[in-house]
């Protein structure tokens, strides 16, 4: 071979150069999460006040660096100063001249924008002293949050595309399958194929026009991890992909992004035009004769298009529905040709897979799923956002250390792990390690990560009618089970938290469940019933208590709430009949009220209104 | 020849070769599996989930989407698989317009079949369908009735439109259990680029897609004493119809179905082969003189209602080259209008209700041009005369033969090849040889010519005539036709005559015609049928037909003569822009 490559190590010095030269570094969060919370606007106001920030930080100047989502959303907006150690939280414009003046300038941490521990109410600054990112590892998302996402220099500087100039440099496409291979880097959309064999497989069919094509329809409802991932190191992806086309022989690539993620296709389509300008995409990438262009695809909103082939339909201008496999797309994918598809944060692995070896890789992680996983953590606990874990982590360690326990001091009750794919774990679970095989014998899985604490206020059959109502709206009505089976199951479902359910009812929802697994076209349908057979079987209590006592224990379930007046706490004052919106309260003045129960409408509206704690609900 | 490799199926060791899925290896193996989505003629689909087999080590498969692999071990009646099935039976049904009695389909419904043969007695416990809920019922055209309410979405209309007539007329819209099957927009047919040709109703497992029917609507002509009624039947429909009555695919009635048509009370019976001969004569004149000039070449043949309704709407700009010769059955019908009170006493015009046997759901629509209209009175398709003879209580099978009459019943072998893909190109080549030449043409069988199967859907066959070298292209279906059409539009072609089928493989295909689209051989022996025919006949030239050599010495002349003209052709109308004004006029 008689390529000469740049040299990508002259490169990233000179860029550490360039990002020295900015002084102190401000980071702020420009994430999709801080920026609905007025980040844009902190960063103009840093910018307006940082001409001179004085002696006491060493630096002659300071610089606001947009980045992208540092995972801690709910405490947006973020503003990060790693000269100072610091991380403010929950940041309003009106703050940032206080931060300036006291700490930049003086030397004198704001207190009250530090992050407070829930547990033990104290002030903690340092970053890696906060309960949600002491325990979380992170490589995938290791540069979101420390980099300006729409700045190629500054991933560069951070190591970007040196592992692709490796491969190039050894120029051995087998080498990096094998690479792959050995790191046991699993599927992180869902499925957890190996994603080694997946690349081998592909690559053995080398010869003619394959592609590689990244799948980014994330549509798990709370998930986003693969959205901070494109917003936050856009280069990553590109160099995870850059690598996958090398190696599988392919030269052209489609990034499928949801429509409803505006910025990270704004930040790609920057990156790749970046990438290209540079040389570290398009034609003789780094000065190799190794070609790649990449694409941007915007998916029209349809969840099933997440499944490869159904995505491969939509790229190709076809209705976004599933083709049965095989053929996979391996041997036939997109038009025709074969194709690689692997999602996001797979991709986002691969470079640290290549730069640091698959033996680091696989030294995090349990036995058969290697690495760390990012879990999108919402719902009842009071630390939620997005979080990156060694394979294995347990949900106590999940829920309990990173997310802070749950919110109020109520009761864990269960999580929703894999989004409406994915099945419930409950107490008996927490000491689970998590990983893919852990989580499918437990009747849940991996997913893409979407894990939704529940605490004891949540009422287990609606998180099941929930979920079933996302997939049958989401299904493509191609096969039958998933089509009329899903729709079946979810009329089952509302008609069990309306109280109108039948213990027959029961029978025919795990029967159709069961037919929907078997007997679906694509992993959606295959899937859809999770929900609803793990619920059945760890709270199959709560089902027949809504079928048999007409109850929901946990309250939830309005149709099956009453609510009475007690006579003897009862004043007469009337304020309840006047906030009642449907007139179900009536009676006189200064003697005990009544409500028609017939009229009540459950909303609750008595409930706040009374002055005497006389109305109370069952 | 590719190697034998064998599998297994319920235990039986099934040889294959080259198989293009394992349902097909299953029904080899002599064993069947149900399906609705699966047509061996379209690309497989794998949506109904019927054809689920259990293959040891691989689980739960749809075995129409499997490829088959040595050493399988399958399985078609497990507790799994039947289960499946049975679900899936049981919520389309939930979902489904269950009026069986009064359905087109009844009898002939895939979805009825399966019910029964599982057992299918109680759906209550699903969402049952609500009347107020049913979508309304297109059957605002003369030819296919969509009917939504029976639609099971297993998609096979949707890959018909697209891959035989490269389309899209019908495709789906919405997601999750609100999909449905429709025209763009939720139009209806008439107003979207339809050609009608009716395969989307010929591969629609259940009633959702069926013929507008003219059944009853012949019961009262031919029970009207008032009325003269005459038919006229399609070369096609003599080798299709008695698969209705358990005869082989191919195998020639046309003297049963012609006893069959009087004893069900039509007048006179006539035979659309004898006008098939005399578009012959016009179109190979035609197509002569237009060589001689020089000028709209390529001619494309005319036969094919939904090829010119193709053009009409996709391609106005080409019409020039459309043979202005109207189709056999247009030709026909104001032939017998004007001629039989010459010959038959008793009739005249206005008493005269001329009704065409057609293999067709095109020809429907095409009677109903205004360029035509009143010369074909009503149209009927082979279907639907199969059952006629049935609800007439006609035996068919012992029925004792008989001739249609006389004179426009005879015809060549030429005339009967009318009704497979390349029969119309052999046939006007068999006589406009002899237009040019002076000489008869000695071989006429055209072999390059022939085939229906769907490796034979575009053909070239190059012609020397006396030194003169000619080149014929033979396309069935419309997304064939497209490709010639870029091809002349490039410049790139180089043929001076394209024949066109719009259904896969002819007429012996079309969309009037007994079901076949669980067979791919059906339409291959109804060809073979014709083809054996011809080479049966004592006249094999259209030319040489003594009724067609009367008809021009005492009426019409010549071919393009005058007369000819006035009778005989036709013109077309550029509906690109003005849509469809003939068809949503009530």
């Amino acid at each position: 071979m008689t390529q000469t490559l740049i040299n990508i190590d002259k490169e990233r010095e000179k860029a550490n150069e360039h990002i020295k030269a900015q002084g102190l570094r401000v980071l702020v969060c420009a994430g999709t999460g801080c920026v609905a919370n007025g980040s844009l606007e902190v960063i103009e106001r840093f910018k307006k006040l940082g001409a001179n920030v004085g002696t006491l930080t060493h630096h002659d100047k300071m610089t606001v660096v947009p980045t992208g989502c540092h995972g801690f959303c709910e405490k947006g907006v973020l503003v990060v100063i790693p000269d100072l150690d610091v991380t403010y939280v929950k940041v309003k414009p009106d703050d940032v001249e206080e931060i300036v003046e006291s700490h930049i300038k003086e030397g004198k941490p704001v207190e009250r924008l530090l992050y407070v521990d829930p547990k033990t109410q104290k002030h903690i600054a340092k970053n890696e002293e906060i309960g949600f990112y002491a325990k979380q590892t992170r490589t995938s998302l290791a540069n979101c949050g420390h980099i300006n996402a729409e700045s190629l220099e500054e991933a560069v500087a951070v190591g970007g595309y040196a592992a692709l100039h490796k491969v190039l440099e050894q120029n051995d496409p087998d080498a990096v399958i094998k690479e792959i291979e050995d790191s046991g880097l699993r599927g992180r959309g869902g499925g957890g194929f190996p994603t080694g064999r997946k690349w081998r497989f592909t690559a053995a069919n080398k010869g003619g026009k394959s592609y590689v094509v990244c799948n980014g329809d994330e549509g798990d409802p709370g998930a986003f991890m693969d959205r901070s991932v494109m917003e936050g190191d856009p280069h990553k992806l590109l160099e995870g992909m850059a690598i996958a086309g090398f190696a599988i022989g392919a030269d052209e690539a489609y990034i499928y992004v949801r429509a409803e993620y505006p910025l990270a296709i704004k930040r790609l389509r920057r990156a790749i035009a970046d990438a290209e300008a540079a040389g570290y995409l398009g034609k003789n990438i780094m000065g190799s004769d190794f070609n790649f262009t990449i694409h941007i695809k915007e998916g029209a909103g349809a969840f099933v298009c997440g499944e490869e082939t159904a995505l491969i339909a939509s790229i190709e201008g076809e209705r976004g529905m599933p083709r049965p496999k095989p053929p996979f797309p391996a041997n036939k994918g997109l038009f025709g040709r074969p194709t690689l598809i692997n999602n996001v944060e797979t991709l986002a692995n691969v470079p640290v897979i290549i730069s640091k070896g698959a033996k680091w890789f696989s030294s995090f992680g349990t036995e058969k799923s290697k690495g760390t996983k990012t879990f999108a953590l919402t719902g009842e606990v009071n630390n939620t956002g997005l979080i990156e874990v060694p394979m294995g982590t347990t949900l106590r360690e999940i829920v309990f250390d990173i997310g802070g326990g749950i919110r109020n001091g109520k009761k864990f009750k269960a999580v929703q792990i894999g989004g409406p794919s994915g099945g419930c774990l409950t107490e008996e679970h927490l000491d689970l390690p998590m990983d893919y095989d852990n989580l499918i014998a437990a009747g849940a899985m991996v997913g893409s990560g979407g894990l939704v604490v529940m605490n004891e206020d949540t009422c287990i059959v609606e998180v099941a009618r929930f979920f079933m109502n996302f997939t049958q709206h989401e299904s493509c009505g191609k096969c039958v089970p998933c089509r009329e089976g899903t729709k079946n199951m979810l009329k089952i479902l509302e008609k069990i938290v309306k109280g109108k359910g039948e213990m027959k009812d029961l029978d025919t929802l795990e029967e159709l469940a069961h037919a929907v697994k078997d007997g679906s076209l694509c992993g959606l349908g295959k899937t859809a019933p999770n929900p609803v057979l793990s619920t059945l079987k760890y709270f199959r209590d709560e089902y027949i208590a809504h079928i048999k006592d007409k109850r929901c224990p946990a309250g939830v379930c309005s149709a099956m709430k009453t609510i009475t007046i007690q006579e003897d706490l009862c004043k007469g004052c009337s304020k309840c009949a006047r906030n009642c919106p449907v007139g179900a309260i009536e009676g006189e003045l200064r003697s005990p009220f009544k409500i028609n129960q017939e009229k009540c409408i459950k909303c609750g509206a008595c409930l706040n209104a009374c002055p005497f704690k006389a109305i109370k609900q069952s | 020849m590719s190697d034998i490799k064998t599998l297994t199926v319920n235990g039986k060791v099934v040889e294959f070769t080259d198989e293009p899925n394992l349902l097909e290896v299953i029904r080899k193996a002599g064993f069947s599996v149900p399906t609705f989505c699966y047509r061996p003629d379209l690309t497989q689909f794998g949506a109904c989930r019927m054809c689920v087999v259990e293959i040891d080590g691989r689980g739960i498969q749809s075995s129409c989407t499997m490829p088959p692999e040595p050493g399988l071990v399958v399985h078609t009646n497990t507790a799994r698989t039947r289960r499946i099935r049975k679900t899936v039976l049981e919520l389309l049904l939930a979902n489904h317009d269950r009026e069986c009695t009064t359905c087109e389909k009844s009898g002939n419904c895939e979805l009825q079949q399966y019910a029964e043969e599982y057992g299918i007695k109680d759906v209550s416990k699903y969402v049952q369908k609500k009347k107020e809920d049913y979508l309304p019922i297109d059957d605002t055209n003369p030819s296919i009735v969509r009917d939504p309410n029976k639609c099971i979405l297993c998609g096979a209309c949707v890959r018909a439109c697209s891959e035989f007539q490269g389309h899209a007329v019908l495709g789906f819209a919405n997601r999750g259990s609100n999909t449905v099957v429709q025209p763009m927009a939720g139009k209806h047919l008439a107003n979207v680029d339809c050609v009608f040709c009716g395969q989307c109703q010929a591969v629609c497992p259940t009633g959702a897609l069926t013929i507008k029917s003219e059944v009853n609507n012949v019961w009262s002509l031919v029970t009207n004493p008032e009325k003269k009624v005459v038919a006229q039947i399609a070369p096609s429909v003599r080798v299709a119809l008695g698969e209705m009555f358990g005869l082989e695919p191919g195998e020639n009635s046309i003297s049963k179905i012609d006893t069959a048509l009087r004893e069900i009370g039509f007048d006179l019976v006539f035979d659309t082969n004898f006008s098939a001969d005399l578009t012959i004569m016009e179109e190979a004149y035609e197509f002569v003189q237009r060589l001689k000039a020089g000028e709209n070449l390529p001619l494309f043949t005319s036969c094919c209602p939904a090829w010119v309704r193709y053009l009409e709407t996709q391609h106005p700009d080409m019409l020039n080259h459309l043979s202005s010769c109207k189709s056999p059955q247009g030709m026909l019908s104001p032939v017998l209008k004007e001629l039989v009170p010459k010959y038959f006493d008793g009739y005249t015009k206005e008493n005269m209700v001329v009704v065409s046997i057609m293999p067709c759901t095109a020809k429907k629509v095409e009677a109903k041009r205004y360029q035509l209209f009143g010369e074909t009175d009503v149209v009927m398709t082979t279907q639907e005369l199969g059952k006629m003879i049935k609800s007439a209580g006609i035996d068919f099978n012992s029925l004792e033969p008989s001739k249609p009459d006389s004179p426009f019943g005879e015809y060549s072998g030429a005339g009967t090849i009318f009704g497979a893909s390349g029969g119309v190109a052999e046939a006007a080549v068999r006589t406009a040889y002899e237009f040019v030449t002076g000489e008869e043409l000695k071989d006429v069988d055209i072999k390059g010519m022939r085939g229906v199967d769907k490796n034979s859907r575009t053909k070239d066959v190059e012609l020397d005539i006396k030194g003169t070298k000619v080149k014929v292209r033979v396309v069935s279906t419309l997304k064939e036709a497209e490709k010639s059409i870029q091809e002349i539009k490039k410049g790139t072609a180089d043929f001076q005559m394209l024949e066109v089928m719009a259904c896969p493989g002819g007429c012996i295909n079309g969309g009037g015609q007994p079901r076949s689209c669980d067979d791919s051989k059906i339409k291959e022996k109804r060809a073979a049928g014709l083809y054996k025919e011809d080479r049966e006949l004592p006249v094999r030239r259209s030319h040489e037909n003594s009724e067609i050599k009367k008809l021009y010495a005492e009426f019409l002349q010549a071919p393009g003569s005058h007369k000819a003209h006035e009778l005989l052709h036709t013109t077309y109308a550029d509906m690109f822009a003005n849509s469809y004004r003939d068809l949503v006029k009530k």
